[in-house]
């Protein structure tokens, strides 16, 4: 699925005004280049090299100063803005963007299990119940099926929800909520109801937590139609995906990964979301492109300064859009590079990598001059030792390994 | 009955003309007549945990007509489906309504517009009473752009924002999580409003239906969980599949009714009730109670929360679960009959009228002869309605459109339309 950046070639006036304190970007994408104007369109876009293109007739007053991308080396270029941007964790920034919506949107309520009192079993939603009060942060039984449908029931009549799946694996008990009515009510009433809501939790392959709590929800709600996925992977980008998320009118998944949760980063002070659709460059490159997302990226990353170190280029990609892909920076990138290597975390059959390879395959197949190389975790439900845990997801080795066989 | 009648009629304005003594009929001035008129419900309600309603319910001529003229309506919509759905016009499932009209009617006359209503696959009735047209409802059904969902929802997806019904529900009980959440959403932004949650009988064995009961009991919310005990699931009777086939009390510490749901007043009163009883003890509960309510509510409702209702309607329904059930293999055709003839709805009002001599027998003929007339206008036109546009496929999929054109790396040439 293609993202759409649907400028208006008057925007780009606009756009060069409002992108001043972020145009330092130092991004290989295509030359700025107008877009051709798309009827109906209207929304506000943030293009990877830091352009806005805002809508004229947004809902709200949308200075919406982004960043789509922070990688390492513009972090600090990044604060050439006036504040200094304060350092948290990657709970704590979650938290912040759900307590900022939530002072923002007296529509805003979270719903979950020991999401009020207790403060969430991961922290994120620490001391917003002694904020909001009981009504706003709602302490659920445990009851996935039901109150995830009292999220989407709640939704259609113009409230935002943020349910909370204490573990991803949880919302499996949900799945018929999710798929049948906050996926598809939008489509089969005609357009009446929008379903705002945005559900999240953290997924993915902890520290020997059994097969069971292990799980990556990301390849079984991949074919919903009418949802939108993301995946957060740094303290920046969850923020501005889980602010970005609320705000939308679509329904939105967003899977956290258990084990990033402590990263520590310096974000910026001041109010900013990040794209939902949008993939994030985190290391530009000429030799070959890796996809990646969540807690693989970090995989990758290590793998890349090996990589250096042999003498390799890699662009990173983190596609943080599960559902719909960025075909377009994924589309520059083979383009450029020839040569795409996909590492993620879930399995090898039916998970994003698959539905990736896929759609790359399809778009761009005369852009590559290697087959595309998939590193995906194993076929296996997750092992509780720890030395069989390691083996069944995708090493920095692994990833060292393929990238010198995909560019021999 | 007609003495009482005749008793109050000397006191009214002179600008009502009595049916009886004259050979001219003139219907109108008689069906905007809103003298009141008392009527005894069929059979007394049972309750479970909390106080019974009384069985009079006052009514008047004008409602008794608006009744009949609904139920009529929607019975002969239903049975133009069915022709419909014989004709290959309507496919797919198409589960009809009639012999349950009654407690669409008495519902909607119990409540306003801001109440929420959400029900199962059932729904056409309900969504002609929540004040869907009869055009949006066949060509929904043939799947044409008039239709309420433009066509792309079907006969198990009707909706209709702007009076507050909620759908159209395919998966067995899915719905009353979202009737909860339609509540909860009431109660948080004090629309001091009730939501109906209907379901059927075999719905009621869902798990996510006691544990959304649960919630919504602990968090007061204005729900109130309807049963339309038509005592089939789709081909399982009732007693196969519950081990306590009294639906209304299966809430525990939720108060329960159960009501004749073939009986449109029995099913008014109780709507009316319940609402009541969900209001004055619900989310604006925090206002001081005089001593006598806070009396009566403790004695009525010792263990029960205040505010989460069950009410089982004891209802019926001729067809089969859907068309593709001939509705015989189950049951047998004398208790269909045997139904039709002791507990029909249209009839019951259709008797009450003629017995308080609101109007002949001809006149409710003429009545359902107009309504006959009605549905095949509104069924021809939407046969001329025309088929969604290929385009519409990928509309409303997601709110903004986000397109399923993915365009090359350069954004010039290279063009994919992605499935």
């Amino acid at each position: 699925m293609a993202a759409i950046f649907q400028g208006v070639g008057a925007a780009a006036a606009l756009s060069s005004s409002l992108s001043n304190s972020f145009d330092s970007k130092k991004f290989v994408s295509s030359p700025c280049r107008p877009f051709s104007v798309r009827k109906g369109a209207s929304f506000a876009v943030v293009r990877s090299d830091g352009r806005v293109n805002l809508n004229p007739k947004g809902r709200r007053a949308q200075q919406l100063i982004s960043n789509a991308v922070a990688t390492k080396s513009d972090s600090a270029a990044a604060s050439s803005s006036s504040k200094p941007g304060h350092e948290l964790l990657l709970f704590e920034a979650l938290q912040e963007g759900l307590e900022e919506e939530m002072e923002r949107d007296i529509r805003v309520c979270v719903m979950g299990e020991d999401v009020g009192h207790y403060g969430g079993s991961y922290k994120v939603t620490k001391g917003l119940a002694k904020k909001f009060g009981d009504l706003r942060v709602l302490d659920t039984p445990i009851a996935e099926n039901s109150f995830t449908g009292m999220g989407i029931g709640a939704a259609m009549t113009g409230l935002r929800p943020v349910v909370e799946g204490m573990n991803m694996g949880f919302l499996l008990l949900a799945f018929n909520q999710i798929s049948n009515n906050c996926g598809m009510l939008h489509y089969t009433s005609g357009g009446q109801f929008t379903i705002p809501i945005v559900i999240r939790g953290p997924g993915g392959v902890g520290r020997q937590l059994g097969a069971e709590h292990s799980q990556r929800l990301e390849s079984y709600f991949q074919s919903i139609p009418g949802i939108q996925m993301v995946a957060c992977s740094t303290p920046y980008n969850a923020k501005g995906l889980m602010k970005a998320a609320i705000r939308s009118e679509n329904p939105v998944i967003l899977f956290e990964h258990v084990l990033l949760y402590n990263l520590k980063e310096r974000i910026p002070d001041e109010d900013y979301i990040c794209n939902l659709e949008e993939a994030e460059m985190v290391r530009p490159g000429e030799h070959v492109t890796i996809l990646t997302y969540s807690r693989m990226r970090y995989h990758v990353m290590q793998a890349a300064k090996t990589l250096v170190n042999k003498g390799y280029d890699p662009e990173v990609i983190d596609i943080r859009s599960l559902k719909p892909f960025d075909l377009y920076t994924i589309g520059n990138s083979v383009k450029k590079t020839h040569r795409v290597l996909i590492v993620e975390e879930c399995m090898r059959t039916g998970g994003i990598g698959a539905s990736l390879i896929a759609a790359i395959t399809e778009n761009f197949n005369d852009y590559l001059d290697a087959p595309i190389m998939c590193l995906s975790s194993q076929d296996v439900p997750t092992p509780y030792a720890g030395t069989l845990e390691e083996v069944t997801v995708v090493q920095p080795a692994q990833i060292v390994t393929a990238v010198e066989q995909l560019c021999q | 009955m007609a003495l009482s009648r005749l008793a109050s009629s000397s006191s009214r304005s002179a600008d009502l003309l009595k049916p009886l003594c004259s050979a001219i009929s003139l219907r109108r001035p008689i069906s905007t007549d809103t003298t009141p008129i008392t009527v005894e419900t069929s059979v007394p309600f049972t309750s479970h945990q909390c106080d019974t309603p009384s069985r009079s319910v006052q009514t008047n001529a004008k409602e008794l007509f608006t009744f009949f003229r609904d139920m009529a309506l929607m019975r002969r919509m239903e049975i133009a489906a069915d022709s419909l759905y014989k004709a290959k016009l309507i496919r797919g499932f198409c589960h009809l309504y009639d012999g349950q009209e009654a407690v669409a009617v008495g519902m909607e006359a119990a409540i306003t517009k801001k109440d929420c209503i959400i029900t199962a696959y059932r729904d056409h009735c309900t969504f002609v009473s929540r004040g869907g047209t009869l055009l949006e409802v066949f060509a929904e059904l043939m799947g044409r752009q008039a239709g309420c969902s433009r066509g792309k929802g079907g006969s198990m997806h009707f909706y209709k924002k702007d009076s507050n019904f909620y759908g159209g529900h395919g998966i067995v009980g899915a719905q009353v999580p979202l009737g909860c959440g339609l509540a909860f959403a009431q109660k948080y932004s004090k629309d001091e409003a009730v939501t109906f949650a209907l379901y059927g009988d075999g719905a009621a064995n869902q798990g996510q239906l006691f544990e959304a009961l649960n919630i919504s009991a602990l968090w007061d919310l204005p729900a109130i969980l309807v049963c339309e005990n038509n005592h089939y699931g789709m081909g399982t009777a009732e007693w196969r599949a519950a081990k306590s086939p009294a639906y209304y009390k299966r809430g525990d510490y939720a108060p329960g009714l159960k009501v004749d749901g073939m009986d449109a007043f029995a099913v008014k009163q109780a709507c009316t009730f319940a609402k009541e009883h969900a209001l004055k003890n619900g989310p604006i509960r925090g206002k001081s109670l005089s001593l006598v309510e806070a009396i009566k509510l403790t004695s009525s409702c010792s263990v029960c929360c205040a505010y989460m209702q069950i009410l089982e309607m004891d209802t019926y329904r001729y067809h089969g679960h859907s068309m593709s059930d001939p509705g015989s293999t189950y049951r047998t055709r004398d208790e269909i009959t045997g139904v039709r003839q002791e507990r029909d709805p249209v009839e019951r009002i259709r008797k009450l009228i003629l017995s308080h001599d609101l109007a002949t027998e001809k006149e409710l003929k003429d009545i359902e002869k107009e309504i006959r007339k009605e549905v095949d206008d509104a069924i021809a036109q939407a046969k001329e309605n025309p088929l969604p546009e290929s385009s519409e496929l990928f509309t409303n999929v997601y709110a903004k459109g986000l397109g399923v054109e993915s365009f090359g790396a350069d954004r010039k040439e290279v063009r994919a339309i992605l499935p």
